[in-house]
């Protein structure tokens, strides 16, 4: 099928007029339904019984023939995947929290046939004292602002109508008919969009890098490999919004002059492929993949590519070499990507966040976007909040946010009446933030001045009862399984380093441990070749900034303050 | 041409040249384990560390190229702390056996070890194929492994796949267990491995050993040396000629140019000029898998037709 702009546009009234009750008023509404039940269809409320919820519903609304009052979406998620399984009811957005099965009668009964809430399954935290709020006043989205995950939550990720009728696929149509290829990039690069895999390299430069490199075939590269410990953004973008990251790779493609995309995605995420896959296959049918999108004459092909399931896969040359069915190595730059890449052709990786942001930049303009964030890292980003914090989910924050505000207020705080301790950013590569730092806001370059990163957005919030060495140990641990093993620092350096770490936690430490750590921090930091060594010591390195006096405590009184590790639990004496 | 300075001394360079090889192109050595000039830049070493426009990040000399107005330090007090660092990393994971080792005096991880002061040191932590050296795979009459003595460079590997149908070799594992491995992990004997000695001629340390040297105890230092063509066929690969004493006996040199190596060149050269006449092996495909067998010298260099041929000739011209 050929798709035309009137044929997109029919699409979108025809759905969104059905989809009145989701927040997004239509012109002229035809209003089907009286209730419209959003139940969460990703990873971690699936795995919580959402589609059994689901298929509950649909059996009890079939039982009363009451499909055309009561609509029911499996969505995306909703961010609080920890008072999952959710399930939402619209209009008023009620926000009904950890359900069983049998709960969902109720709601039913109650709400959908006889108007009236069904309170105790409400989230506590949103009844008021004469009545709740929707799931969009509770405290945990109070400072968020979803640009990323607009749709998620909103729209069924299975049905690319529904995506259309959010204004999905206008940003192609806006780029490939009323834009030239320049055009495109310069937006890109006005925005300031940098890149939301880590490294935070302006999105802009480097699609503008490729598109200038010569070479009749270049390829476009979503890296949906993530494979930091804890973080579940890239998933959540694929299982709820899979379009916005086709949508995305094609309108790169016709920036750069390719005309063949791959996303490489983790392997453990079975969900994520199948709703890609599902995604791709209706775009196709749409005609908005595949050959003379939109009558312009540009084509975009986009298949996926599983990854081999080593972290290391996700840096660009090391994924690269894993398509090309080679082991998944790093090799030493240049040549960069945007001149030799995958099989050697110009080509162009970016993060499926940093895709998710572009159709949005495309179609409101690069000011829009610029309208949240900070100078030099405009926009939003999407965290993967976990550990001992009270709202373990996924937010999207403007960046600029302090940590403080995301612990305290987004997060909820810390559970259980404990003490803050730290929170690791970036992972494996990150750094552990102590109290003292927790004003800092959270963007590319003031997470590095204080010598953590970015990264690809995990947040592990710890508490008073974690054992800063322990957790040094635990990432690089990490680090050391995951090492490739090809360069020297990296793959000898790292094991000394845990080695040494681990004699701490044993109680073997000695006034040489820290000046040996510190020694073979730099060393790896200096003369890795990817980025994997580059930052393995920053773990370490931040653990001993903020906390240096544990690791004392340990070598010198054999003590763990923390009460953590085991070999020196009988000088236990815990600080109060 | 390009014109930078390295250490203060300018110098002119080809365009696409990397800075190792244009500092080497002027007399400027710059320590490399994984480098080859025959090979495309692994840099997994990291020895080759430089300073470049002064910026606090070291650059690999064998895969940068050089660039206009650059300025290259190549020994400073930091860059060699980097080294020393490395090569301490790379002994701790090594085992002490220059005294015996076939590979000593043109080991460059021990000349480099003794250029820069590093020493083998006791320690608790772990390693890769145990303390003791010992020969981790005596499978081949031809070559000896020891995986212990491994820096894992990669050169055999990229030496071997130069040549698209032997490509034997590859990394295995990963991180501090990664390994060099034939085949599946096979041994030499079992794997597909022609035994042709790229891998051995490349190999900067004492982990790939020609063993048909090894045998006779020749080390290079103590050996006239001698470099000689093979006259197998038109390639002319290179071979080394050592001789001690009434001992001679050669070795196939790095393969340069697009020359293959065969071990039929290799027993060629050594049944022209090696002292003695030692028993020829050859892999056969058995029941059991790829075996080495003892075959004739005839046999070995493909003789026999050429042989029977002119003996027939000859016997009839006699009559
Ligand atoms: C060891 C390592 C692992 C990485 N893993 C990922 C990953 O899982 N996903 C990702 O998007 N980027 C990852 N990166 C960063 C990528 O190399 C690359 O910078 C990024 O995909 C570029 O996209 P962006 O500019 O949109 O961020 C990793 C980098 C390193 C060094
Ligand atoms: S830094 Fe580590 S992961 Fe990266 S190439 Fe070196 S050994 Fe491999
Ligand atoms: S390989 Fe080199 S460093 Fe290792 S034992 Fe032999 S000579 Fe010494
Ligand atoms: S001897 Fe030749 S074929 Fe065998 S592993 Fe070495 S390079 Fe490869
Ligand atoms: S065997 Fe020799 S050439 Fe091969 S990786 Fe190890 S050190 Fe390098
Ligand atoms: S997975 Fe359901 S809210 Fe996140
Ligand atoms: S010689 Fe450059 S990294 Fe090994």
């Amino acid at each position: 099928m050929s798709m035309t702009f009137e044929k997109l546009k029919e699409i979108r009234e025809e759905t969104l007029n059905r989809m009145n009750l989701r927040g997004f008023p239509s012109d002229k509404p035809n209003a089907p339904y009286r209730w419209s039940v959003a139940i969460c269809m990703e990873t971690s409320c699936m795995s919580s019984k959402s589609p059994q919820i689901k298929q509950r519903l649909l059996d009890l609304i079939v039982r009363d023939g009451k499909e055309n009052e009561i609509e029911v979406v499996g969505t995306g998620c909703f961010g609080l995947c920890e008072a999952g399984p959710i399930v939402i009811v619209r209009p008023g957005d009620t926000f009904y929290y950890r359900l069983d099965v049998e709960d969902i009668d109720r709601i039913y009964e109650s709400h959908l046939l006889g108007g009236e809430p069904v309170r105790d399954l409400i989230y506590p935290e949103s009844i008021t004292d004469d009545g709740y709020l929707s799931y969009f006043e509770i405290p945990f989205m109070a400072h968020q602002e979803r640009v990323a995950l607009r749709s998620s939550g909103h729209i069924d990720p299975e049905d690319i109508r529904e995506y259309i009728a959010l204004g999905g696929y206008e940003a192609l149509y806006k780029a490939l008919v009323e834009m030239t290829p320049d055009d495109v990039i310069d937006v890109i690069t006005e925005s300031g969009l940098r890149g939301r895999g880590g490294g935070g390299f302006i999105t802009g430069r480097k699609w503008r890098a490729t598109q200038a490199s010569p070479g009749d075939e270049k390829f476009i590269i979503c890296n949906a490999d993530e494979g930091e410990p804890g973080a579940f953004m890239d998933r959540s973008i694929l299982e709820g919004d899979p379009h916005s990251v086709i949508e995305a790779m094609t309108i790169a493609g016709y920036a750069i002059g390719s005309d063949q995309g791959y996303v490489y995605v983790r392997a453990e995420y079975p969900i994520a492929v199948e709703r890609l896959e599902k995604a791709i296959g209706q775009a196709n049918d749409l005609g908005l993949l595949g050959a003379n999108i939109f009558g312009t004459g540009f084509s975009f092909n986009l298949e996926i590519r599983l990854g081999a399931g080593a972290f290391v896969c996700g840096e660009t040359t090391a994924l690269a070499a894993s398509i090309e069915g080679r082991r998944g190595m790093p090799r030493s730059r240049p040549p960069y990507s945007a001149d030799k890449g995958l099989w050697g052709k110009p080509t162009m990786i970016n993060n499926v966040e940093t895709f998710a942001n572009v159709p949005y930049i495309i179609l409101n303009g690069a000011e829009a976007f610029k309208k949240v964030g900070t100078e030099n890292s405009p926009g939003t980003k999407v965290l993967a909040l976990s550990g001992k914090i009270k709202n373990v989910g996924l937010v999207e924050i403007p960046m600029g946010t302090t940590l403080r505000q995301l612990v305290e207020e987004i997060g909820g705080g810390i559970p259980n009446g404990k003490a803050f301790k730290a929170v690791q950013t970036g992972g494996p590569s990150g750094g552990c933030i102590g109290p003292e730092l927790l004003d800092t806001p959270i963007d590319f370059d003031r997470l590095a001045e204080i010598g953590s990163m970015m990264g690809p957005g995990g947040m592990i919030v710890l508490d008073e009862d974690v054992c800063a060495v322990d957790v040094a140990r635990f990432y690089m641990d990490f680090i050391v399984d995951e090492s490739c093993g090809k360069c020297t620092p990296c793959r000898e350096g790292t094991k000394r380093m845990l080695e040494i770490l681990i004699d701490i936690t044993e109680g073997r430490g000695d006034e040489t441990s820290i000046p040996r750590l510190e020694r073979l921090a730099r060393t790896t930091e200096l003369a890795s070749l990817c980025g994997l060594g580059q930052t393995a010591a920053n773990p370490i390195l931040s653990t001993l900034k903020s906390f240096r006096d544990e690791y004392e405590a340990h070598i010198k009184e054999k003590r763990c303050p923390a009460g953590v590790c085991k070999a020196l639990t009988n000088n236990l004496t815990k600080d109060d | 041409m390009i014109k930078l300075t390295i250490n203060g001394q300018k110098i002119a360079a080809e365009d696409g040249m990397s800075i190792l090889d244009a500092a080497l192109a002027h007399g400027i050595e710059i320590p490399a384990l994984c480098h080859d000039p025959d090979l495309k830049p692994e840099s997994s070493c990291r020895l080759c560390l430089v300073e470049v426009d002064g910026r606090p990040w070291p650059r690999v000399a064998c895969g940068t190229p050089v660039r206009d107005g650059m300025v290259v330090e190549t020994n400073t007090p930091e860059i060699r702390e980097i080294r020393r660092d490395i090569l301490q990393l790379l002994l701790d994971n090594h085992p002490n056996d220059c005294l015996t080792c076939q590979k000593a005096g043109e080991c460059l991880l021990q000349k480099y070890a003794y250029e820069y002061g590093v020493t083998f040191r006791t320690h608790e932590g772990a390693r890769r194929g145990g303390e003791r050296a010992r020969f981790t795979d005596t499978s081949s009459p031809y070559i000896l492994r020891d995986e212990s003595k491994c820096i894992l460079c990669g050169k055999c590997i990229s030496t071997c796949a130069e040549l698209n149908e032997r490509s034997v070799l590859s990394f295995a594992g990963r991180g501090f267990e990664t390994k060099v491995a034939a085949d599946r992990d096979e041994t030499l004997e079992a794997s597909t491995c022609v035994s042709c000695g790229r891998c051995v001629a490349v190999c900067p340390v004492g982990a790939l050993i020609d063993r048909r040297v090894r045998e006779k105890k020749i080390r290079p230092w103590e050996a006239d040396r001698q470099t000689i063509q093979c006259k197998a066929c038109e390639y002319g690969c290179e071979y080394e000629v050592l001789e001690k004493g009434s001992e001679r006996v050669i070795r196939p040199l790095s393969p340069s140019e697009g020359r293959p190596l065969c071990l039929k060149g290799r027993l060629f050269v050594e049944a022209e000029v090696s002292s003695e006449l030692r028993t020829p092996y050859k892999k056969e495909e058995t029941e059991k898998g790829r075996k080495f067998v003892r075959t004739t010298w005839i046999e070995a260099l493909e003789l026999d037709g050429i042989l029977d041929r002119i003996a027939h000739t000859e016997s009839e011209s006699d009559k």
